[in-house]
């Protein structure tokens, strides 16, 4: 356990100092367009594992976190012009709010009742954020990056690098809720929420808990997108995208252990940038519908299933 | 000796012969653009992107641009915003091109606006609305011949306060772009003195008009001003046509999105007679120029191979004339550096498919081109009509006029 | 500009627009209030019959309800398909069926919607018949007959349906089998069967409902989108599996829409129908007239 965790902070450190040299080192802005959008997914999809993977409920309301951030920045920077640290934070909280929210209001609901009340709260959200003409309403809003900070010489290498820090903030979090009771008192609650009351689990408290931290982790991805995309609508903010793929990437990964959501986005996200840039028509859609229902048939476990094909055993202490 | 001297005098004919021919196997000029090809955008995207690849093919038939062949790259952005800021870095980055086009509409291109300005790059827009009034980037050049923000609501209300009206209700999508003219539309109103008596923006989403239509005749408005989206636009004139307006509107119509896409016309038919309706192009009179029916001969032939718009009056000439822009800029200034072809942008006229282009400071069009035009005597389940003149009499602006408002809007439905 | 006359005109015009709701969310009242089906590609299902009913009735001049109706053996047969599909890899291995069955479902509404657009593009289609785009006249409220049209159709499947599902052997079978499976292998019939069937009608219906979404307004691909929302919400309203509270709460939605859309600001229309139901769902979460 202690050696597992000294690994995996090495890596993290290695990881963001691989990404700090890149942004340093390559001139080239391309792979930072691209790379943020997969981080983005990456903190996405590790996020919604932590509820949809560990504790069973399908949150199919992913753009509205995801848009409540990017508005939350967009809110501050307008009001305030409010730093990135402050949007991102602020957001979070935002994120984390609403989170509890949903839970309080989805306490008695199981399966797809949850499900679709999240749908139904992302679109009260965005019908809201659109008849809100302080942050542009309908029309959307443009905006203006402040100068960027050093070390940087670019504002996509900084918010690539920001997204990378978030990637290991989410994995640390989401890696210890699975290592620790609470991550044990999901599974236990996704296995059989009634049998798991019965033994003493908090079920409640751990279902809220769960909520409030995988919507701080989605509002905390969302807030940059607004600085990234100078631009925001309620169209593109909410748009039903951001859940599909979600949801894809972390089933195909699969959302057993942390790693398998990061592997899905990464894979489905890099396959979407490829696709957008080589065959570039109605095919790059179809390929993420047709992932989806082939893992979903073919390989139950996802990618990690199909990798580690030892049962379970080793199960809490990675 | 002699005979040497022949052959080297022959060898270096030969060499001097080749010079052009090798001038000609210069790199391509290579222009990288995203285009909506998925998504609610798509159906325009496709019809401007095809008369921009018309234009590709007549100049590199003629030789290139500055004896260079034209190449195009396009990448599909699925009608979104967050999918164009990484396409156009790739563009710009990876691919190296030498001129950027904007996507269709004005969503995707908000995002690409903060980026050209800041790298200080050409853009050409392609029809979108009002992108540009908060960057005010001086390197960007619409095609679309909108002309300044307010000018599009003062041709419909202008037509309508003309005919006798006094009060306006005002229908608009919640939607960007029609949102962006409703505004524009309160504005002039107040201008003009006009009473806004009903305002309302409808959710996306609406299935059925019958209830706003309802509610809006209960105010008895003389004009009715319309900013709607294609599915709503059909949905709206078939409500209009079940429930009445009555006798009280002079004028109906006025920026609905959807009537200039063939498929949709086709579909209306009928119900479409007697609207007032904005358009960018069409097949009367005083709207040929030079260039006018070559293009569109080979525009309906390649429209069906291509599987776009049959008519593609709205977005394809444009899409032309846009490529015609850069090649007079680029042959006048006989360089591709992107300084030098915005100013000659700023400073001259260019002749194109469309008409005279003059570009104002805000690189928009220094007048407005955008037509009011009338539906008349249309017919059921028929495109080919719309190709004859007198279908879509032109009413606004007065240069470009073919007749005369019919009135009020329940006898001009006859 | 709160009037009396507008308010009895936008009941009436809610009431029927309910009726279309409820027409459309029937097959789902099945599928998924009856059989526990996740079945998230409903929608999808419902712009593809439009689709199927627009080619009938562009190529060959085939009345579209009709063509729904021809249409309705080919999607039964698609819903016995998909169901077959849906309990080799989801019900039968037990566990997480519920998760990924929903992302199968999720999955497949994509597969329609794109392939929808490479076949007949992203332009909106809408089919001709001789009582669309015209209105009966009751003193001065005005009533379009497409709306009338999707009312008794409405009625019809609603009437039809729970006639089927309590006088016919295999409708009470399809109620026994919703409560009570192991019941009902023990009385000798094959629960998985009668699932099928069950899930068979509910798409066949859909046929039908599909051929009514083109009647009342033209169709585009990703239009399924938009009702994925309104088709759950009306179904989790009404109870599960009840399919006079489906009409019930569907028409419940319609009048508050159609109230909102006409006395309040229309853009506040898609939150209040959501409201409702996150309102439901929450305080009553069997729903409306739930089991």
């Amino acid at each position: 356990m202690q050696r597992r965790s000294i690994a995996f902070w090495l890596g993290a450190v290695v990881f963001l100092a691989a990404m700090l040299a890149m942004t340093q080192l390559v001139r080239n802005e391309y792979p930072f367009f691209a790379g943020y959008v997969i981080l983005q997914f990456v903190v996405l999809a590790v996020a919604w594992t932590i509820l949809g993977g560990y504790a069973g409920y399908v949150n199919f309301g992913t753009n509205a976190f995801f848009g409540v951030g990017v508005y939350t920045a967009v809110l501050l920077v307008k009001a305030f012009g409010a730093p990135l640290p402050v949007q991102i934070a602020t957001a979070a909280v935002v994120g984390s709010l609403l989170g509890l929210g949903v839970g309080l209001l989805t306490l008695r609901m199981r399966g797809i009742f949850f499900s679709i009340a999240t749908i139904a709260l992302a679109i009260i959200i965005e019908t809201s954020i659109t008849n809100f003409r302080f942050v542009g309403g309908a029309a959307g809003i443009q905006l203006q990056r402040p100068p960027v900070t050093a070390p940087f010489d670019s504002y996509v290498k900084m918010l690539f690098f920001v997204q990378a820090l978030l990637v290991v903030i989410a994995v640390a979090i989401t890696r210890g809720i699975q290592n620790s009771r609470i991550g044990r008192g999901l599974h236990a609650l996704r296995d059989d929420e009634l049998a798991a009351e019965c033994t003493g689990v908090p079920t409640l408290r751990l279902k809220l808990l769960a909520c409030v931290i995988s919507g701080a982790l989605m509002a905390a991805a969302g807030a940059p997108a607004a600085m990234y995309l100078q631009y925001a609508n309620p169209d593109s903010a909410f748009n039903l995208n951001y859940s599909v793929s979600v949801l894809a990437m972390a089933l195909i990964g699969g959302t057993a252990h942390w790693i398998g959501p990061v592997l899905g986005a990464i894979l489905l996200g890099a396959t979407q940038q490829l696709l957008a840039v080589t065959i570039s028509s109605e095919v790059n859609v179809l390929v993420l519908g047709v992932m989806l229902v082939l893992f979903v048939v073919a390989a139950p476990k996802g990618v990690i299933g199909l990798v580690q094909r030892q049962p379970k055993r080793r199960g809490g202490s990675k | 000796m002699n005979r040497r001297l022949l052959l080297g005098w022959a060898a270096a004919i030969t060499l001097l012969g080749l010079m052009p021919a090798a001038r000609a196997e210069e790199p391509p000029i290579r222009i990288g653009m995203s285009m909506p090809q998925t998504g609610g955008l798509a159906g325009g995207g496709k019809a401007s992107l095809l008369g921009i690849e018309i234009w590709r093919d007549d100049i590199n038939a003629r030789g290139g641009l500055l004896g260079r062949k034209v190449e195009l790259v396009v990448y599909d952005d699925k009608s979104s915003a967050s999918e164009t800021p990484a396409i156009y870095a790739k563009l710009l980055d990876i691919d190296k091109v030498d001129l950027l086009f904007a996507p269709y509409a004005t969503v995707p291109t908000a995002p690409i606006m903060p980026l050209v300005k800041q790298r200080g790059l050409l853009l050409m827009g392609n029809f979108s609305f009002q992108v540009n009034s908060k960057v005010h980037h001086d390197m960007w050049f619409n095609n679309a011949p909108w002309g300044p923000a307010d000018s599009w609501a003062t041709g419909f209300l202008t037509l309508g306060q003309k005919a006798g009206g006094k009060t306006m209700a005002l229908l608009s999508a919640d939607q960007e772009f029609a949102q962006n003219l409703a505004t524009t539309a309160r504005d002039v109103a107040k201008k003009l003195d006009l009473n806004v008596v009903f305002d309302q923006a409808y959710p996306p989403s609406l299935a059925e008009f019958s209830s706003i239509v309802r509610a809006m005749n209960a105010t008895k408005p003389d004009i009715v001003f319309v900013a709607s989206y294609p599915p709503d636009s059909a949905a709206i004139l078939r409500a209009v046509n079940e429930i009445g307006v009555g006798d009280n509107v002079r004028i109906f119509g006025g920026a609905m999105v959807g009537l200039q896409f063939a498929a949709v016309m086709e579909n209306l038919g009928s119900l479409m007679n007697g609207v007032v309706n904005f358009n960018t192009w069409l097949p009367e009179p005083s709207m040929y120029f030079d260039g006018t029916k070559e293009f569109f001969e080979t525009y309906s032939k390649r429209a069906v191979e291509a599987k776009v718009d049959p008519l593609g009056y709205y977005l394809a000439p444009y899409g032309y004339a846009m490529g015609q822009m850069v090649e007079a800029a680029a042959n006048a200034t006989k360089s591709l550096d992107q300084k030098g072809l915005a100013k000659y942008l700023h400073e001259n006229t260019m002749q194109t498919i469309v008409g005279p282009i003059t570009f104002a400071e805000n690189g928009e069009w220094k007048e407005s081109s955008t037509l009011e035009a009338q539906f008349r005597g249309v017919k059921d389940k028929n495109v080919d009509q719309f190709r004859s003149p007198g279908k879509q009499v032109i009413l606004f602006p007065d240069r470009l006029k073919t007749g005369d408002l019919i009135t009020p809007f329940e006898k001009a439905r006859e | 500009m709160f009037s009396i006359d507008l308010l009895r005109d936008a009941v009436v015009l809610g009431v029927l627009l309910g009726c279309f709701y409820a027409a459309v969310s029937i097959g789902l009242s099945i599928s998924f209030g009856l059989l526990d089906v996740p079945q998230v590609a409903h929608p999808a299902f419902l712009v593809l019959a439009s689709y199927g009913v627009y080619l009938l009735n562009d190529r060959y001049d085939i009345d579209p309800l009709l063509a729904g109706l021809m249409l309705a053996p080919l999607f039964f047969a698609l819903g016995i398909i998909t169901y077959r599909i849906y309990y080799e890899t989801f019900e039968r291995r037990g566990s997480d069926a519920a998760v990924r069955g929903i992302a199968f479902f999720f999955g497949v509404a994509f597969i329609i919607e794109v392939l929808i657009i490479v076949q007949f593009g992203v332009d909106q289609r809408s089919v001709t018949a001789p009582y669309i785009g015209k209105a009966w006249r009751f003193g001065d409220l005005r009533i379009p007959i497409r709306q009338l049209v999707a009312f008794a159709v409405a009625m019809g499947l609603t009437v039809l349906l729970a006639a089927y599902l309590s006088k016919t052997f295999m409708g009470r079978a399809i109620r026994a089998v919703a409560q009570d499976e192991e019941g009902l292998r023990l009385m000798g019939a094959d629960p998985i069967r009668v699932k099928q069937v069950a899930f068979g009608i509910a798409t066949a219906v859909v046929a039908v409902a599909g051929a009514l979404l083109i009647v009342v307004a033209p169709v585009e691909p990703t239009l399924d989108r938009v009702y994925i929302g309104r088709t759950f919400c009306v179904v989790v309203m009404a109870g599960l599996g009840s399919i006079s509270g489906t009409l019930i709460a569907a028409i419940i939605l319609g009048v508050a829409e159609s109230i909102v859309l006409t006395l309040f600001g229309a853009s506040w229309a898609p939150a209040i129908s959501f409201a409702l139901l996150l309102g439901v769902l929450a305080v009553r979460p069997q729903g409306l007239l739930g089991r």
